[in-house]
């Protein structure tokens, strides 16, 4: 055991009308991989908000002891100070500037004031092979994906001589060999640079591979820390701290009742909007039934989400050709509206850019895809939409105060369920859902697939994109793989999986680059 | 127990603005020695801001879209008003068939605006940048750089003209416009009729009503307010004709804000543009409208405005823009877009006209009432937005926990 880093004692942390943290425990030993795990809403980020001065000194009860001192962060800067740095969930990168000047943002090499360049794209040079990333330090952050926009922060908390590095949900965007690479990095500074870590995740798998202790919050309190070589360090254990109790089957079971065929697309050609001659979904073909649900697993930028896009109205992409039959019959959606009039729905995986009108409240976003259910020639019947709100969050499950509740204030999965919601609401016959669990705990993941479950026991047909391939094989009866745009295999379900789906992909693109 | 709390709270914040106008009303009228709320004064304010409220409504649905502003309204203010003062002072055109014309000059303003916000996504700080220089520039042009005036009295009618002025009978010793109590009155009756009328029918639906408390404190304390309001009218000459524009004019659009689905869409547009558009939302053809009804109500204000000068001149109306973008702001709109209402912003309105006519009463030096009411807009937007960060940061001392939480 190594001395403790960081102690916080007794936190409490009250919002009005919510007591987010209630008399938080917890404690880090220098030169560990820390997991912090909880459903949405426990409090895991209110925990790391405190912690790094986001909510100032003061603002709180309890104790934050830092290397043997008690601290009193007024802001993020003071935090820095010591050598905590925090990554969000949501990056802080500026899509318009370099990657060296990125890294040095707020903490430019410079002499009086003036920026010194040389030294600024030498540095960044030798942060980026610490981290492993293979760009040029003049690239910009908007030309680099994901994966590597996180080790952009990485490095950037590394310039800061981090001493305890926070990282909130590292890997809910990237792809598994992304997400691999980000923690065998995290594992390699613990060894060489002894650098502590708190991570906080959904992934359990994760936390399991790389996590000395894992401490699991529930309900702003903290429930209890396990330690790796001590207690058994398991999914079903951790899920059972999270949860409060044993969750024997993570997918909820399901009668099959397989239909007549709802929607089918045939040679679906989709070009990039920006490059004409690039073809993002190529030839695909696919048919979804009444009462089934198909997944669509592959790699991020496979095209999953432009198919699913261009098939809900044109949503995405230019010159789209091919053809498409609802009920048997073949229909055209040029726009939008024609797709939702048509019984289609398209639930983002991109809930706060793309899905939710976030300053607006439950009841109002409930009802934005299809205002003609309550209203008349155009006039709304406000306590008719109050009324449906209300009885679609009991349906769901949605956990607010109210249906006036502003949708910003909800947590992840609460969002996520309102979403969803507002897709139900339009009464829909097919459901594209795109990663429908995103960002988005154990507990509130089981209530989606019981309602993705009532849904299709109702007979509607659901299409489900996912990167987590557990998900796509515990739900889906049968499974299209997708690579590079194609089509390149079609699965049962039950015969299906993780192996034999990351063959066909490996197989595809060792095709791809042969070629 | 703190659910009626929460209320109570939520309540404050959405009437805080109608305090902070109240409290200027009572400070200047103790100020000026009573002569802020003499009929004849109030008529003069409502004469006075009839313009600003009806650019502002305009102006609320172009922030609503999303933060967007629209410069060029003092211009196309000017320009409508030159129009009516080329058909009607020397073409001499009917005046029923200019103002039609006029009317529709301000549409075609706003599509042109429109086109280039809406459907060719120039943004429409640049857009309506340029309708300022340009239609200002028309405004020139049709006039020739001189004054048009007088207009016929018919035209005048329409603005600065009052109803039924001569109906008058005496009462308790003052003589006062009975026309305009009983409008008053009436107004006020239909007003309480509709609240039970709408009360009656949500409980019959089951669907949550207002006690019968809060519904009567609310009927009795607007409907005092309206008839007072119109007795103080009926004191000098009556309604003015201006205020019958302005009423339709603010219940058309509460309604249609608050009302409608073409409104819904307009604060999902604002709120996130890219969850409206695929929640099936037309957002191109919305800002479109928005810049149209912009214009549309422009050359309203335009009209109105040129029979209050009695003339059409080229230099009217420079800086309504910014008296309109202000009261926005003052009434509560996000900069952002998604968050505005008529209502506020007629408060938001009253609260800049307050004050200018306040410190006009007082004497104030006009260079020194710009810095106050440059503070005023400043404050109040200050104010919402503190007033939102306390909610975050600060912590309650006393422990509540919402029931719907625990369950």
């Amino acid at each position: 055991m190594g001395n403790t880093i960081l102690k916080m004692l007794n936190i409490t942390k009250e919002f009005p009308g919510v007591k987010a943290l209630d008399q938080v425990n917890i404690e880090v030993q220098e030169g560990e991989i820390h997991a912090i795990c909880g459903e949405n809403g426990a409090g895991k980020s209110t925990l790391m908000n405190v912690l790094s001065g986001i909510y100032p000194f003061g603002s709180y009860d309890g104790d934050v002891i830092f290397q043997g001192q008690v601290c009193r962060f007024h802001n993020i800067k003071d935090s820095e100070h010591k050598g905590i740095v925090i990554i969000h969930q949501e990056l802080a990168l500026v899509p318009y500037l370099s990657i060296a000047e990125n890294m040095f943002l707020g903490n430019e090499q410079a002499a009086v004031g003036v920026v010194n360049w040389d030294v600024t794209y030498q540095k960044a040079s030798e942060y980026m092979v610490m981290v492993g990333l293979h760009e040029n330090p003049r690239a910009l952050i908007k030309d680099i994906g994901m994966g590597k926009q996180q080790l952009v922060e990485i490095a950037k908390a590394l310039a800061k001589d981090v001493k305890l590095l926070i990282l909130d949900e590292p890997t809910s965007s990237l792809n598994e060999s992304d997400a691999k690479n980000l923690l065998d990095l995290l594992l390699k500074f613990k060894h060489e640079k002894g650098i502590t870590s708190i991570l906080i995740s959904h992934k359990l798998n994760e936390l399991a591979y790389c996590a000395d202790n894992i401490t699991v919050i529930r309900d702003g309190h903290s429930i209890e820390t396990l330690v790796k070589d001590k207690d058994e360090i398991s999914e079903a254990r951790i899920i059972k701290g999270m949860v409060g109790r044993e969750m024997t089957n993570r997918f909820p079971p399901r009668e099959h009742h397989i239909g007549d065929v709802a929607l089918e697309v045939r040679d679906w050609t989709v070009y990039h909007p920006l490059y004409a001659d690039r073809k993002v979904v190529d030839n695909v073909s696919l048919t979804i039934h009444k009462g089934e649900v198909v997944g669509i697993a592959g790699l991020i930028g496979a095209g999953r989400t432009e198919l699913a896009m261009s098939m809900f109205g044109h949503a995405y992409g230019v010159r789209i050709s091919g053809v498409m039959f609802k009920d048997g019959k073949p229909i055209e959606l040029h726009t939008i509206p024609h797709a939702i009039e048509a019984g289609l729905a398209y639930v983002t995986e991109d809930r706060k850019g793309n899905g939710l009108i976030i300053p607006d409240s439950i009841k109002h976003n409930f009802t934005l895809a299809r205002p003609q259910f309550i209203s008349k020639r155009g006039v709304l019947d406000k306590d008719m939409e109050t009324h449906k709100a209300k009885d679609l969050r009991v349906k769901l499950g949605v956990k607010a105060p109210s249906v006036e509740q502003i949708v910003g204030n909800l947590s992840g999965g609460n969002q996520q369920k309102v979403l969803v919601g507002k897709w139900i609401f339009a009464e829909p016959d097919v459901l594209l859902l795109d990663e429908p669990t995103r960002g988005v705990d154990v507990g509130a993941k089981y209530e989606i697939y019981q309602i993705i479950n009532d849904l299709v026991t109702q007979g509607k047909a659901v299409l489900m994109i996912s990167s987590e391939l557990p998900e796509i094989l515990g739900m889906c009866d049968r499974i299209y793989v997708m690579n590079e745009g194609h089509m390149i295999a079609e699965l049962d379900g039950k015969a299906a999986s993780q192996e034999s789906i990351m063959g066909y992909i490996m197989q595809d693109s060792k095709k791809e680059i042969g070629a | 127990m703190s659910n009626v709390k929460s209320k109570f709270k939520g309540s404050l914040k959405q009437y805080s603005m109608l305090i902070a106008l109240v409290v200027i009303i009572i400070f200047f009228h103790i100020l000026t020695g009573g002569r802020l709320l003499k009929p004849m004064n109030v008529s003069n304010i409502v004469f006075q801001n009839a313009y600003v409220v009806i650019l502002a409504v305009g102006m609320l649905l172009c922030i609503l879209t999303g933060g967007n502003i629209d410069l060029s309204v003092g211009s196309v203010v000017a320009l409508v008003g030159a129009c009516a003062g080329q058909m009607i002072l020397v073409w001499h055109w009917d005046v029923y068939l200019s103002i039609a014309i006029c009317l529709i000059i301000g549409m075609l303003v706003g599509a042109w605006q429109g086109f280039w916000i809406a459907y060719v996504r120039i943004p429409a700080f640049i857009v309506t940048l340029s309708g300022q220089l340009v239609f200002r520039g028309l405004t020139l042009l049709i006039l020739n750089g001189m004054t048009l005036a007088p207009f016929p009295e018919n035209y005048l009618m329409f603005s600065t003209g009052f109803i039924a002025k001569s109906a008058r009978v005496d009462l308790l010793g003052t003589s006062i416009n009975i026309v305009c109590l009983i409008t008053g009155v009436v107004v006020a009756l239909i007003f309480c009729i509709a609240q039970i009328v709408n009360n009656r029918s949500r409980k019959r639906k089951g669907y949550e009503t207002d006690t019968h408390l809060a519904l009567g404190i609310k009927l009795v304390v607007i409907s005092a307010a309206l008839i007072w309001f119109f007795t103080l009218l009926a004191q000098y000459q009556g309604i003015p004709s201006v205020l019958i524009i302005l009423g339709i004019l603010l219940v058309v659009y509460t309604f249609f804000t608050t009302k409608t689905v073409i409104g819904r869409h307009i604060y999902a547009l604002g709120g996130n543009e890219k969850a409206a558009r695929l929640s099936g939302v037309k957002t191109n053809n919305l800002m479109f409208f928005a810049y149209v009804n912009m214009s549309f109500l422009a050359a309203v204000a335009g009209l109105v405005f040129a029979a209050r000068l009695n003339s059409a001149s080229p230099v009217t109306g420079v800086g309504f823009e910014l008296d309109a973008i202000g009261a926005c702001f003052i009434g509560g709109a996000s900069a952002y877009g998604g968050i505005g209402t008529v209502g506020g912003t007629l408060i938001g309105a009253l609260i800049m006209g307050m004050l200018n006519n306040g410190m006009s009463i007082m004497g104030i030096n006009s260079n020194l009432q710009q810095v106050v009411k440059g503070l005023v807009l400043l404050g109040a937007v200050a104010f919402d937005v503190i007033g939102k960060m306390n909610l975050n940061l600060l912590p309650k001392r006393k422990k509540v926990v919402i029931a719907a939480e625990k369950a």
